[in-house]
């Protein structure tokens, strides 16, 4: 009886075998990670980042061309994830450079040392958006605002004068008119609850109650609020206020009228800025620091808006006409302290869920 | 005498071992490493040892909300499914009517449609502004019970269904023709016949139903949350490893718990598959509930797609094809690294590798676990085997992906890189659907078949050839066909893994969908509906494959 066993193990086998060709041809570009100590020309640097990142092609491979590095993505979730992932290995790093670690998760890594010493020269701008403390750790790359947005084809045909402060949200006026996603599985979500936190100090608890007494809907992620719940989102919402960024009326132009058909609220918002640093104990520091300098040239801070919906550091950098003309950056944006973010961040998401399913 | 039939069984279990090596070194490295890995992270603060911690955080009232919520919702979702699955699975492999191979193939559609464009769907189905907003369901429970109905129907009615194909007729022939109503034939002859189909099939739902992630954050409009989501917040947002090694140990007991369970009430002898297998008949009016279940069925599965696909065809408020036509390029101002096309390539390679392997591996421990057993340890060991292999499906993906990177990061194992990784552990994903499918029939067949066409001069290559095979061709085209849906649908461990210059379609729908802009919604709803319609065409062509004449004589 074994023995039928056996013959079938053969056949197994057999089978393994023919279907290695399918690995081999999928194994083609498997790069080793860069052995080399410094950037040696035709080493590997290995950038990591959020799944959003992007860059034109034309861009990476003229990077490659003038340092004679070899650029690897590798993406690793959202920021959060990404930040996370780093700190767990920050012995051994998955990589020699990240990309997208922001002000709200940034402190937690640096308390663990993750990031090596590389002071990058920074673009006009640059400076005002350098973390305290960590200036010669992370270097600014791109910002973007998180703001309460309004539908304003809505309200004009409703004749209801919209809301402009976080205080408006509350009022009857604009009672089941609202959808944002939520604190704990959005970073958006997240952004808005610290834009509340910032206006309201340790009252923003019974603010919420109050926002959750006027009707707001939660959704679990900025897609669906945005794209389902949304007045002017696509997808036949019942709601015209939304928590998404400064940048999204310049998504909702018409092409007829040449107005955006929504509108940031400006007295809402909270910064998010997103840095790039070498990674300590990388096998590649001159090749990350390399990197980290491209990630600040006038050409990749000029792709930004188009590749990732964010606004360079650079001041001088151009932008394209329809964010000229529609996306208004905040003047003023609120503001929490990194540390006090990482400090509170679980107790704050408590006290939210409590609140919010309450 | 004594001497000889030790060294038979001295041989017996050496082969055991041979055969499960393969499998075993897989689940080891892959699964076992890195989970305990990460629990081991959740044990020790400040370099110390320290279990207590981990207990106290059992202790919170909202663990215990956590646990409740995820039981009852994993346990009626699990029951709906197993309950509206049989009478699907019925017609769908016993009737014979136009067109069933093309539902056969649509009804595994869900299967592989990310979460967050089920959940679009879903919600825009339910939603306040949506056709069935009257019915308030939005962000309640049941609308993510309905959820998980959907997305777990077809594993119900593909391993039921695979099993009923080959049960022979004559058991229940017999009972008729002895005076027994149809619905006494059903609960005394062909229901215990389909047991071990069944609870396979319900362990397998329930697993996914408990791990369930996307479905139950968006649908629930973070009113709820499972075991799962709260491990991935633990894990991934607030790095309280402490808490999720808990939650994590917590989830390993409960699906070990379930695969004991559920091995007692498998354990009776399943009805030995026949090698006469009857021919599918035209449905009679003794049909019509069956009909009528596979008819809401349909609906339920119709509708949220009908929706996602109407809205991939919407272009600025008129209908077109652009969304479509997009799919060669990379969004608008460039969302994506790759063409849609290149990640539908992507996807297919990648599934074509995650389903070989789980065939493979699959097969040996079909084998492993169903070779009769001589003693009660060596039935012990193979019990414990059967279950080793399931785990993968009750742990959060989280954990694993977390797992990888701090277990598999030094010589001999640096692998987490590897381009392997993606394609493995789809592997270990769907290796619980191979094996739950193919060990039932397995288990049917009379090991007397065998001992009769080795004593008749047989090798063992071709006994395992006309006995084995013949039966299991039809449970292993239904398995490759599970393992390459899974594939090709698999999010959690794949977006955790998966390289940014080789993204499988799933993740670039969801990179499209974080993106702003109508075009790029519109593009993932489009890409998502190609995923479905790829799905469904190698469902058919697999079906295809089928030869009818293999089964019999």
């Amino acid at each position: 009886m074994h023995r039928g066993a056996t013959a079938m193990s053969t056949l197994v086998c057999g089978l393994a075998l023919t279907a290695c060709t399918l690995t081999a041809e999928n194994g083609d570009d498997d790069a080793e990670g860069g052995e080399t100590p410094s950037a040696t020309p035709g080493s590997t640097v290995v950038l990591v980042t959020h799944e959003s990142f992007a860059l034109p092609d034309r861009l990476v491979r003229r990077f490659e061309r003038e340092s004679g590095l070899d650029l690897e993505v590798r993406s690793a979730g959202d920021a959060g994830s990404l930040t996370n992932r780093l700190v767990l290995t920050a012995q051994n790093p998955i990589g020699d450079v990240v990309f997208g670690v922001d002000n709200t998760f940034a402190s937690r890594a640096l308390d663990e040392g993750v990031f090596a010493e590389h002071a990058a020269e920074l673009p006009p701008g640059g400076e005002e958006l350098t973390l305290a403390g960590a200036e010669d750790l992370l270097a600014p790359i791109d910002q973007g605002s998180v703001c309460v947005n309004i539908d304003t084809t809505w309200f004009a045909a409703q004749d209801l004068a919209p809301p402009q402060t976080l205080e408006d949200l509350t009022d009857p006026a604009y009672e089941d008119l609202m959808v944002a996603p939520g604190a704990p599985t959005s970073s958006p979500g997240m952004a808005f609850l610290l834009s509340t936190i910032a206006e309201y100090g340790d009252d923003w608890p019974d603010y919420w109650t109050r926002l959750m007494d006027n009707g707001l809907k939660l959704t679990s992620g900025w897609t669906d609020a945005y794209s389902v719940d949304f007045t002017a989102g696509g997808g036949g919402g019942k709601r015209p206020i939304v928590v998404s960024y400064d940048t999204s009326p310049a998504f909702t132009v018409d092409e007829e009228s040449g107005t955006s058909s929504t509108a940031a609220l400006l007295d809402t918002c909270f910064r998010q800025v997103e840095y790039a640093g070498v990674l300590a104990n990388s096998d590649n520091p001159a090749g990350a620091a390399q990197v980290v300098d491209f990630l600040l040239s006038e050409p990749v801070q000029e792709a930004l808006p188009t590749s990732m919906y964010v606004f360079p550091v650079d001041a001088d950098a151009e932008l394209p006409e329809e964010w000229v003309r529609f996306a208004q950056q905040p003047q003023d944006p609120y503001e929490v302290d990194p540390a006090e973010i990482a400090e509170h961040r679980a107790d704050w998401l408590t006290e939210w869920t409590d609140i919010t399913t309450r | 005498m004594t001497r000889g039939s030790g060294r038979v069984r001295g041989a017996r279990l050496l082969t055991l071992a041979g055969l499960a090596a393969g499998p075993l070194l897989v689940v080891g490295v892959f699964f076992l490493l890195p989970v305990s890995g990460m629990i081991a992270q959740g044990f020790v603060a400040d370099g110390r040892f320290d279990p207590g911690g981990v207990l106290q955080v059992l202790g919170r009232p909202r663990v215990h909300r956590v646990v409740w919520f995820t039981l009852w919702s994993a346990t009626l979702g699990t029951t709906l499914t197993v309950m509206l699955g049989i009478p699907v699975a019925y017609v769908l492999h016993r009737l014979a009517f136009p067109g069933r191979t093309v539902l056969r193939a649509a009804l595994i559609v869900p299967f592989v449609l990310p979460t967050v464009v089920v959940g679009v769907a879903f919600r825009q189905l339910l939603g306040e502004g949506g056709p069935l907003g009257r019915l308030g369901l939005d962000g309640s429970p049941v609308a993510i019970i309905a959820a998980l109905v959907f997305f777990n129907l077809a594993v119900v009615v593909r391993t039921v269904g695979v099993a009923w194909e080959n049960l022979d007729p004559r058991p229940g022939e017999a009972a008729a023709a002895l005076g027994a109503a149809p619905w006494q034939v059903f609960a005394t002859v062909t229901l215990p016949a389909l047991r071990g189909a069944i609870v396979s099939a319900a362990t397998v739902v329930f697993l996914f139903c408990s791990t369930a992630f996307g479905v139950v954050l968006i649908l629930g409009g973070l009113r709820y949350a499972t075991v799962e989501t709260e491990i991935y917040l633990l894990t991934n947002d607030l790095l309280d490893l402490r808490a999720a090694a808990a939650l994590s140990l917590l989830q390993l007991l409960v699906v070990t718990l379930l695969l004991a369970l559920a091995h007692r009430a498998r354990s009776r002898r399943s009805a030995p598959t026949q090698r006469r297998t009857p021919h599918p008949r035209r449905p009679g009016a003794g049909d019509l509930p069956a009909l009528g279940a596979t008819a809401v069925a349909l609906a339920l599965v119709v509708l949220p797609i009908a929706t996602l696909v109407g809205r991939s065809l919407r272009v600025d408020g008129e209908w077109g094809l652009a969304h479509y036509r997009a799919l060669g390029g990379t969004g608008t101002d460039r969302a994506l690294v790759v063409p849609v096309t290149e990640a539908l390539a992507n996807s297919l390679r990648t599934a074509v590798d995650a389903t070989w392997m789980a065939l493979t591996l699959g097969l040996l421990v079909a084998f492993v676990v169903t070779r009769r057993s001589h003693g009660p340890v060596e039935r012990r060991v193979r019990a414990g085997l059967d279950a080793l292999f399931m785990l993968p499906l009750g742990v959060s993906a989280v954990t694993l992906g977390f797992g990888f990177l701090i277990t598999l990061d030094r010589p001999p194992l640096d692998l987490r890189d590897s381009p392997l990784l993606v394609p493995i552990a789809q592997a270990l994903v769907a290796l619980p659907l191979v094996v739950r499918t193919i060990v039932p029939v397995l288990a049917g067949i009379d090991d007397r078949q065998r001992q009769a066409a080795a004593s008749l001069g047989a090798s063992p290559f071709r006994t395992v050839l006309t006995v084995d095979l013949a039966v299991l061709w039809r449970p292993l085209l239904a398995a490759t066909g599970f393992a390459f849906a899974v594939s090709l649908g698999e999010f959690g461990a794949t977006s955790f893994l998966s390289r940014a210059e080789h993204p499988t379609l799933p993740v670039v729908i969801f990179r499209l969908l974080g993106h702003p802009g109508g075009a790029n919604f519109g593009m993932a709803l489009a890409a998502s509906v190609v995923l479905a319609a790829t799905t469904a065409l190698v469902m058919l062509a697999v079906e295809r494959l089928r030869v009818p004449g293999v089964g019999g004589f």
